[in-house]
């Protein structure tokens, strides 16, 4: 792999930047891998990654049925955070969290991980006493969260209307500082490109159809591009379609797809540095580093799997956010989106075995997926090489369906991603 | 933004007027106390989730107050048919595409 450096920039510019190294192969698959990830965006190519360089695998694919991070990858509203209440959810976020600290260094490749810290406002007084109970858990578990009055939040945003003559008037939030954003399309890429240095072959516009099964066993995976290819483990990442890739191998998960919205303005001037988010009036808005305005809020209620929603949800967002910035009034949208995310009963992802023997799901992120990219991959990688699923990744297998140990994370995850 | 038929009011409204309330005919278990963890869980928890003909239960909130059954498209969201709770679904194969 060519490394990226301000003198390999210097020395491309001598020959007008005509002989860059391709990012990655588009290599011929093999007949036979010892993993195979299927699904190509952010989760499945850390997973490829994490797999390649920790637990020293040399055969990896990874199957994209459309291009690179094309899906939610490429959908989502860019935020990274770690701000959940329960010990478990937060304690896999913060491995995330702690990992995009270091990330852009650790794939020479910038993925414009931005810590310029994430509000949640509350505007009742139970919002509040909620707000105050996540912080504290929070600080307990090592995370940084500070519980802000309205005028600490006016000192972080000046623009937000503090009022008390609105509709839901802003109590305080809380503040954690190491939250933010991040490039999501440069995440991927990132990704891509180390992990096919480390030789995992992405496999793209490759479809899966079914999986060759065997018993409860399953022995490769069918695809609509290359046959069969043969694989002695295979980990699903694959959001909002997991339902129909484990109605392939003969299954049910407790996960629906729903769309999920987000739109983002035309680009205007500096206003904006930090997230902001609420669950009462239920919208967040950041800005990006091209200036747009980027917005998003809940799902639509309806299971779906065409990748966009409807107005109804898009006004009910914009009139949230107007409640907070009345300024943005006349900023005209310029793009609107949807992507499909799985929703899980308690708002917490499914990582581990399948009722299929080597047969593995990461799925259930829902809404907020992007921000435990790195985390998820990494311990999914060690669920796929390893004997024990990793500690980490213990409190989040199926099983919890069945014992009633869910990790209801509503609260943390009910808007706001 | 869906459409959607009411068969109660006899009428199609916009989606605003509705809730949508999950996958329709699930039986509750008849005697929960017998049921396995599995069981139970299964019940409780999960869902079909397909992609294309999807049978769903709406709730029509600004209207009758009634619950009723929808035979929807996800993929396309196309709404294909509308029946009361109870009523022999339409006679249309669910598919997994």
């Amino acid at each position: 792999m060519q490394r990226y450096s301000a003198f390999s920039l210097f020395k491309h510019a001598l020959s007008h930047h005509q002989h860059w190294q391709q990012a990655w192969r588009n290599p011929e698959p093999k007949p036979y891998y010892d993993i195979i990830i299927v699904g190509g965006g952010g989760h499945g190519l850390a997973t490829a990654y994490y797999l390649a360089k920790e637990h020293n695998i040399k055969r990896i694919a990874v199957l994209e049925k459309g291009y690179l991070g094309g899906g939610n990858t490429g959908r989502n509203t860019t935020i990274v955070r770690s701000n959940y209440l329960w010990d478990e959810a937060a304690q896999l976020y913060e491995h995330a969290l702690k990992l995009w600290e270091t990330l852009s260094l650790e794939l020479n490749y910038n993925v414009m991980f931005s810590q310029r810290g994430v509000l949640n406002l509350g505007h009742t007084l139970q919002d509040m006493r909620d707000i105050e109970r996540r912080v504290s858990a929070n600080r307990l578990n090592g995370i940084d969260g500070e519980v802000l009055d309205p005028a600490g939040i006016k000192k972080i945003v000046p623009l937000i209307n503090t009022s008390k003559n609105t509709r839901y008037p802003i109590l305080g939030a809380s503040w954690q500082p190491r939250g933010g954003v991040a490039r999501h399309d440069a995440v991927a890429w990132g990704y891509a490109r180390a992990a096919d240095a480390l030789g995992v072959d992405l496999l793209q516009g490759c479809g899966v159809t079914g999986f060759d099964l065997a018993g409860d066993q399953v022995k490769g995976v069918q695809t609509d591009r290359y046959g069969t290819l043969g694989a002695g483990r295979v980990g699903c990442v694959v959001a909002g379609n997991s339902s129909v890739l484990a109605g392939y191998a003969g299954f049910e998960l407790p996960v629906e797809s729903h769309p999920l919205q987000a739109l983002v303005s035309e680009p205007i001037k500096p206003v904006l540095d930090t997230v902001v988010m609420s669950n009462q009036v239920h919208g967040y808005i950041s800005q990006s580093d091209k200036g747009d305005l980027v917005i998003g809020a809940g799902i639509d209620s309806y299971t779906g799997y065409g990748q966009r929603g409807s107005l109804p949800v898009i006004e009910h967002t914009l009139a949230a956010i107007l409640e907070l910035f009345p300024m943005f009034s006349r900023v005209p949208m310029n793009r609107q989106w949807g992507g499909i995310v799985d929703t899980t009963p308690d708002a917490c992802p499914i990582i581990g075995k399948s009722p299929v023997d080597n047969l593995y799901f990461n799925c259930g992120w829902g809404t907020g997926g992007f921000k435990a990219t790195p985390g998820s991959g990494h311990v999914f990688a060690g669920c796929l090489a390893e004997q024990e699923i990793p500690a980490l990744a213990k409190p989040f297998g199926l099983d919890r369906f069945y014992s009633g140990a869910l990790v209801d994370e509503h609260g943390a995850a009910g808007v706001a991603h | 933004m869906l459409r959607i038929y009411c068969p109660i009011c006899e009428e199609a409204r916009d989606e605003p007027e509705y809730h949508y309330a999950g996958q329709a005919h699930i039986v509750r278990p008849s005697d929960p106390d017998q049921c396995s963890d599995q069981e139970w869980g299964e019940y409780l928890y999960f869902r079909s989730n397909l992609r294309g003909l999807h049978r769903e239960m709406w709730y029509h909130a600004a209207g009758c107050r009634k619950f009723f059954n929808v035979l929807r498209d996800t993929q396309s969201h196309e709404v294909k048919a509308s029946y009361r709770l109870g009523a022999t679904p339409p006679d249309q194969e669910e598919v997994r595409l």
